[in-house]
């Protein structure tokens, strides 16, 4: 970090306009910004805040539909804004690089990974095919990749989603850039798996002194990577500052709201009653796919309350998601058993009647697939109650409207309207209030945070146990997000690879002695503090010593 | 209704062009008897006469008049070709939902049949079904409307199959709906605009299979007037360098690009494209 010099990159009154309904609009609204030569800033805010965009010109670079409209971005003495495709071209992969979100769709799943890493440095002639294939295992090592001598001859599809986020940031180190941006590179990502890649990322831009702007939304990842943290809302900055002064005392109100969002706690429930029956139990569920060789569950045992919540978390694939597909009938159970209010609950969802179809209702993850686009919040809110409830016509618009308060929509406002007039988590409480709806026991709740900003899905989740204590719902809550169990769990169900590795009263499974893989997963989640990455490093390098 | 007015205005203008000269043949195909200066089949004068203010597109080859069967033509052609169309889509479509939804043996089984039929040349096809059933205009519409069918069922079920995967078809299932109600409100609104813009495109086909199997002698049988025919019978005037006959192949032609102009227009704004 040499303030001396030159900044490496410096963008001034940055504006973008995009072009929406045959206007344009600006989404960047002048932003300034300055890199030097091995800083990392971190750029950090909700959808929508221009964090890509801003990301993208920084290479000269906008979006289809998009254009600069005034500012400049001055990498290394030239200036990217005007540049023409060539200038830019010749830029990019030599001196600037790019990793995106998705490593599995950036890369072309016809080729071998080894093979796009050399692409570049041998077409623009930064050395030879050899070299480069040598420098590709050398740098697959530096980032931790296992079997470096041969990862590289896998196809994309042959290597998991954290390998390929890492050999991504290899490609990206090939010819090695003075500058990468790293777009939201662990978003997708288990926390497992999430922690080796900051690792490895944030290695290899120290060891070869890269500058780099790191976007995301996740403050406690921001924390570890960046030097430098600028906070965006609506295209613009609300403030910047290096990355202590930033967590501590933040300014801006703004910034101190999403510093606060994870304060939510349910309060804490009385401890179930001896001998009171659960509202539904899975007893010993065995499940597995048609055609496949090993269950997809095994042996899984829950039990769900009136008024409680239980949280299934573990990395995708561990089941949790598989438990609720049998839960509802879509994934029958080969063996084990389920109880609805202490009377068998038939395993396939054809066979139940339709008290029990209306007894466990399911909320999902992707509110964008979960409503028809071509029915209105009347006719979706609507039909669960017609056809549990039988009701009509007068009755049946008062208690449409009488939900929609309930889920803090204004009705006169919003029972007309289609799914795509509504926002991300307006769309999410259209999906809780279906499910409610109904008139449910138990409401399946799978990962129905984890596409929302973390403003939005705080709010979702005072909704969640609002409607719990009002209705004396059951929870399922299905989550890979930690936090989110310690803010709304009164029961805890780890899982891995398709069985329950610990279950028990959140506070129990929060203190330790833990699980190992209880210990990992926990040890795993991110903290606000920009330490935490060292240390936790530290300390399974002393455990495995 | 303004709804559609309002798109219409912003739309390009092939789009709008397509729209008026549909409307026109619509009309004139729903008022023939009061735009048509004699009857349907009526002899008017000698056989191939010249265009006169009389007869303003002279007369056939039987001495009709050839104005007037141009008018009476849009009414027969256009009116079955949309019945065809129509039953080909209520049929093509049901079917193709209900082997997406239902899949399985369901599926194997409409869908092998169907390839079984398009495997057949189309017109081959029609021709040897109008030679067993024989050539009446209820045939006609049956045979054409089963073969149209099979190329409407694989798009509706591919359309379709895309859709059932949504998680809004599973919520409904789980709720207990039944096969109808999936069909009819969760997967027909989604699939409609592919399937409209379908409609333009497959009612150009039916038209043109109509002409060509009535210029062939086995589509809309005489005295009825209809485009296709009407080319057949009076092809030898070519020679004598008269252009009557083409004039109701220019009239078919016409509609099949206003058609397929709208249908593009359709295909765009389903497709989500801005420009």
């Amino acid at each position: 970090m040499t303030e001396t010099q030159s900044p490496l990159l410096r963008v001034e009154n940055l504006q973008i306009e995009g072009l929406s309904e045959d206007r344009w609009k600006t989404i960047v609204k002048g932003v300034d910004l300055t890199l030097g030569k091995g800083e990392v800033l971190g750029l950090i805010g909700e959808s929508g805040a221009g964090k890509s965009t801003i990301g993208l010109g920084a290479m000269g670079y906008v979006r289809d539909g998009c254009r600069f409209s005034s500012g400049s971005v001055h990498f290394d003495g030239i200036e990217l804004t005007g540049a023409d495709r060539e200038t830019r071209r010749n830029l990019r992969s030599t001196r600037i690089a790019y990793v995106a979100q998705s490593a599995a769709a950036s890369f072309n799943p016809a080729f071998k990974l080894i093979n796009q890493h050399t692409e570049f440095p041998v077409r623009r002639g930064v050395m030879s095919r050899e070299d480069a294939q040598k420098d590709a295992i050398d740098l697959y090592r530096q980032l931790q990749l296992p079997n470096p001598e041969e990862i590289g001859f896998r196809y994309p599809h042959q290597v998991s989603g954290g390998q390929l986020q890492r050999a991504m940031t290899a490609m990206a180190m090939a010819c090695r850039p003075d500058l990468i941006i790293f777009d939201e590179p662990t978003t997708a990502l288990d926390v497992t798996t999430q922690i080796e890649v900051l690792s490895a990322i944030r290695n290899i831009v120290e060891e070869f002194g890269t500058s780099a702007i790191y976007i995301t939304h996740d403050l406690a990842v921001v924390a570890q990577m960046a030097d430098r943290i600028m906070v965006l809302r609506h295209g613009a900055e609300v403030e910047s500052a290096d990355t202590a002064t930033m967590l501590n005392a933040p300014q801006q109100d703004y910034t101190k709201s999403l510093w606060a969002v994870r304060s939510f706690k349910a309060a804490a429930k009385p401890a179930v009653a001896e001998g009171q029956v659960p509202v539904v139990s899975l007893r010993n569920v065995t499940a597995q796919y048609p055609g496949m060789s090993k269950p997809v569950l095994n042996d899984v045992s829950i039990d769900f309350h009136a008024g409680r919540t239980v949280a299934v978390v573990g990395e995708s694939g561990s089941g949790k998601s598989t438990t609720a597909r049998s839960l509802m009938g879509l994934l029958p159970p080969v063996s084990g058993n389920m109880v609805l209010n202490g009377a068998a609950l038939a395993p396939e969802f054809r066979k139940r009647s339709k008290a029990e179809l209306q007894a466990v209702q399911m909320i999902y993850q992707m509110a964008d697939t979960a409503l028809n686009p071509k029915q209105r919040i009347r006719d979706i809110i609507g039909r669960p109650m017609t056809y549990y409830r039988g009701l009509k016509g007068k009755q049946l618009t008062e208690e449409i409207r009488a939900l929609l308060r309930d889920i803090e929509l204004e009705p006169d406002q919003f029972i007309n309207r289609l799914p795509s007039e509504l926002s991300g988590g307006q769309k999410q409480r259209i999906g809780i209030a279906r499910a409610l709806a109904a008139s449910p026991r138990l409401v399946i709740c799978d990962e129905v945070t984890s596409a929302l900003d973390q403003l939005v899905a705080e709010g979702i989740l005072r909704l969640l146990d609002k409607l719990q204590r009002e209705h004396d719902l059951a929870y399922m809550f299905i989550t890979h997000d930690i936090s989110t169990v310690r803010a709304i769990a009164d029961e805890v169900v780890v899982m891995q690879h398709g069985r329950i590795v610990e279950q028990g009263a959140k506070a129990q499974i929060f203190t330790p002695p833990h699980a190992p893989y209880t210990d990992l997963l926990l040890s795993s989640v991110p903290e606000m503090d920009p330490g935490w990455l060292d240390r936790v490093l530290a300390e399974r390098v002393a455990q495995s010593a | 209704m303004n709804g559609f007015l309002h798109e219409l205005g912003k739309a390009p203008l092939t789009a709008k062009f397509g729209v008026v000269v549909v409307l026109l043949y619509i009309l004139v195909a729903l008022f023939a008897p009061l735009l048509a200066p004699f009857g349907e089949s009526e002899v008017v004068g000698w056989e191939y006469q010249p265009w006169t203010t009389e007869n303003w597109l002279g007369t056939d080859s039987l001495g009709r008049d050839m104005a007037t069967r141009m008018i009476y033509g849009a009414r027969n052609t256009i009116g079955i070709a949309l019945l065809t169309t129509i039953i080909a889509f209520v049929v093509g479509s049901t079917a193709g939902f209900f082997a997406a939804v239902l899949q399985g043996w369901v599926d194997q089984l409409l869908s092998r049949a169907v390839d079984v039929v398009i495997s057949i040349p189309t017109l081959i096809f029609a021709l040897l079904l109008l030679t067993i059933f024989g050539a009446s205009v209820t045939s006609l519409i049956g045979v054409i409307a089963l073969i149209y069918a099979t190329f409407v069922y694989r798009i509706a079920r591919a359309v379709a199959m895309g859709i059932v995967v949504m998680d809004y078809v599973e919520a409904a299932q789980v709720r207990g709906e039944g096969l109808w109600w999936i069909m009819r409100k969760e997967i027909l609104p989604n699939a409609a605009p592919p399937l409209v813009a379908e409609f333009g495109l497959r009612f150009c086909f039916v038209f043109l299979t109509i002409s060509g199997l009535s210029f062939l002698g086995l589509g809309i049988q005489p005295p009825a007037a209809d485009w296709g025919s009407m080319v057949r019978e009076n092809a030898s005037l070519i020679t004598f360098g008269d252009l009557t006959p083409l004039i109701p192949a220019a009239a078919i032609g016409l509609l099949t690009v206003a058609v397929n102009f709208i249908v593009d227009w359709m295909l765009h704004k389903a497709s989500g494209l801005k420009t």
